[in-house]
């Protein structure tokens, strides 16, 4: 157990089973997105309501789940850096938090293109939008507090604080928001589609999130080996590896 | 300023060891009442900072009575929150300069309480100053005075959790040249549930409906910073000092 842990602090072992696994991966998480998004956009069948302009949810919600699931990836690396001071964790939680700001991002410009035809705004003060708004502020946070530091084994630290204080905050802020907008706003816009999703419009979706859920990993991967790369230019083990392989 | 700020802390000092870790808060807390008292200029100046904004409403928004009374909750909670903003960027500026952040991490003493010291001074100057002045500007706004001893109490909640908050943004980026924007960004995610619980308190009073629950919220959010946050404040001390 112990000595699995102690590998996977060590970046040329990582470098190694990275590079394996990307390689897997990558064809892997490109055939589900295609799969994913003809069956979503082509095969399922249209809203009796929406019509075809509810197809973005095959975008929309994939992207909202990953960049949430993100957040608690960013943190737990950063836990696990704080507390073991294992390097790994460091690069983890670095290269995580621009993808998930990224996935974030495409959740709100994603639900705004679908609101302007189903609403008849791009922009409403809901809870969960509103939500979404704030992590990705969150995001946004922890990636300016590392690039303002120049010690980055000091930004690491940081950040790892950050994202902390604020994952225990995240659901006092998913709770509070709910409550301020059921106080505030009339419920004037209501969720359009029915409360129940039909299966053949559900397995796409299914597979859509889980697609994203390796776009994800993939990206940190290749974030994590770009970093490594940069910080290791000097080492002889890389050379090593990418001259050899 | 006439106490000395450096010879402060002398780790093997057996006077200074010889105190319990009430005596080292104490001591911290009393060091920076002094501070404050030696330069009030630092406790003013937030509250000439929230008269303005505040007085910027009426101007931007127009000074139709009822309009101002209505918006005056969330006024009242979004500047309190700016102002509170404004002084957590200089909170640790000083200490860190200066070096004596340096002695305190060497202290025999956890850093969390010897920073605790400092920020519960800090917030005594601050936030319970702008909760107790609040009334004045609120009722400018035309707030109905039912609703003044709520907001005084969600202030003076809801500003510990803020500047506890505020504290840990200062910790973390005291060591960033301008780091000021950055704070700002990294810490007012952080402060949406204080915001929402301390306007609802304070539009329920208006409307005489339930507060109790709201400033029960506020107080739990402030006991729960108090009780975790500390540890947040002393590790991003930490981080800094080795930046």
């Amino acid at each position: 157990m112990w000595t699995i842990i102690h590998k996977m602090g060590s970046p040329p072992w990582f470098f190694r089973i990275s590079g394996v696994l990307v390689r897997w991966l990558l064809p892997i998480t490109v055939m589900l997105l295609v799969c994913g998004a003809l069956w979503g956009l082509l095969v399922a069948p249209p809203d009796f309501r929406q019509g075809n302009s509810y197809r973005i949810i095959y975008i929309h919600v994939p992207s909202a789940v990953v960049a949430l699931a993100g957040y608690y990836v960013m943190a737990f690396a950063g836990a696990v850096s704080l507390i073991w001071r294992i390097k790994m964790a460091d690069v983890t939680m670095r290269a995580a938090a621009p993808v998930g700001a990224v996935l974030t991002a495409i959740a709100l410009v994603t639900g705004a293109i679908w609101g302007k035809p189903t609403w008849g705004t791009w922009w409403v003060w809901d809870a969960r939008i509103t939500s979404m708004l704030i992590l990705l502020f969150l995001y946004l946070g922890v990636v300016a507090l590392f690039e303002a530091y120049e010690n980055k084994t000091a930004a690491a630290r940081a950040c790892a604080v950050l994202s902390l204080v604020g994952t225990v905050n995240i659901p006092i802020i998913y709770k509070s928001v709910d409550w301020w907008y059921s106080l505030h706003q009339p419920a004037s816009i209501k969720f359009t589609g029915e409360s129940a999703i039909d299966a053949s419009m559900l397995y796409p979706l299914l597979l859509m999130i889980v697609a994203f859920y390796c776009l994800f990993a993939v990206a940190v991967l290749l974030n994590m080996r770009a970093e490594l790369t940069w910080q290791h230019r000097e080492s002889g083990w890389l050379r090593q590896i990418v001259s050899g392989a | 300023m006439s106490y000395s700020k450096t010879s402060i802390w002398q780790p093997m000092s057996s006077e200074v060891a010889s105190l319990s870790i009430w005596g080292a808060f104490a001591r911290q807390f009393m060091r920076h009442c002094k501070s404050l008292v030696g330069s009030p200029a630092d406790a003013i100046n937030p509250l000439l900072f929230f008269f303005m904004v505040v007085t910027l409403f009426p101007l931007g928004l127009g000074p139709d009575p009822q309009r101002l009374a209505g918006m005056a909750p969330g006024i009242l909670w979004v500047v309190a929150l700016l102002s509170s903003l404004m002084v957590s960027a200089k909170l640790f500026a000083s200490d860190y300069e200066d070096g004596s952040l340096e002695q305190l991490a060497m202290a025999p003493y956890p850093l969390a309480v010897l920073v605790m010291g400092e920020v519960a001074a800090h917030w005594i100057a601050t936030g319970v100053l702008l909760a107790l002045v609040s009334p004045v500007f609120a009722t400018m706004l035309g707030l109905s005075s039912a609703a003044l001893p709520t907001l005084v109490a969600s202030l003076m909640l809801g500003t510990l959790s803020l500047t506890l908050i505020g504290a840990v943004g200062s910790a973390l980026t005291v060591s960033i040249r301008r780091g000021g924007l950055l704070l700002s960004l990294l810490i007012i995610p952080l402060n949406v549930p204080v915001l929402i619980f301390g306007t609802t308190a304070v539009s329920e009073a208006v409307i005489d409906g339930n507060t109790v629950s709201w400033l029960a919220l506020l107080g739990g959010l402030a006991l729960g910073s108090l009780a975790l946050l500390p540890l947040a404040i002393g590790a991003a001390l930490r981080v800094s000092l080795d930046n």
